[in-house]
């Protein structure tokens, strides 16, 4: 599996992550699913109610609204982002005990030592793989 | 009946599906880790095995989202 998102897309999520930091930012990518992959259209930055530099989580309220106004541009919710502010880009136990969707692709943006890494992994029954990630340059 | 779920149309049979049964139906693993708005409401969760879905019903359902470190 390839997830496929424009330059923005990145970019937006790693300004979210540094305006955050040192709290841990989150949010959700929305696109399409297709034969050559996910290809993620918009970048919806959401609130980390635990206001943690060790965790997140989202409210249900603010969950079902972006899920809506996505649903309303056409497209689901296909991944969700958020920033390990001084970890490296990899699932914690905590992330993977908590991945309770197995058709969500999760997206991690490191910034330890002050130098950005972003993988993206798939979690299915607690095994864990990891998902390429692809800037789409044209179109 | 016909139940519009996550935004999509489905037909089914039975006309006595419990929303803990529509989420099982949908293969929802884990049902106490989803929050469910019925028609645009929230349900609670302890609720799940007791609302019958009714022809013409909205269910959405999202999973917990949350991790850290």
């Amino acid at each position: 599996m390839t997830v496929i998102a424009r330059q923005e897309i990145f970019n937006k999520m790693i300004a979210h992550s540094k305006v955050e930091a040192p709290i841990e930012a989150t949010g959700y990518l929305a696109g399409i699913r297709t034969p050559e992959g996910i290809i993620a259209l918009e970048a919806y930055p959401m609130v980390n109610i635990d206001a943690s530099a060790e965790h997140f989580s989202f409210s249900p309220e603010e969950q079902f609204r972006v899920m809506k106004e996505a649903r309303g541009k056409g497209l689901e919710m296909v991944a969700v982002y958020h920033s390990h502010p001084a970890t490296p880009a990899r699932l914690s136990e905590e992330d993977i005990r908590l991945a309770y969707d197995p058709d969500m692709v999760h997206v991690i943006i490191s910034l330890k030592d002050d130098k950005v890494d972003i993988k993206a992994f798939n979690v299915r029954d607690s095994a864990v793989s990891e998902v390429k990630m692809e800037v789409k340059r044209h179109g | 009946m016909k139940i519009t779920i996550n935004g999509k149309g489905t037909a089914h049979d039975r006309t006595d599906i419990t929303l803990a049964e529509l989420l099982v139906i949908n293969k929802v693993a884990a049902p106490h880790m989803v929050t469910v708005q019925l028609n645009g409401g929230f349900v609670a969760g302890d609720k799940y095995e007791s609302i019958f879905i009714k022809d013409g019903d909205e269910v959405d359902f999202l999973y917990f989202m949350g991790g850290g470190r």
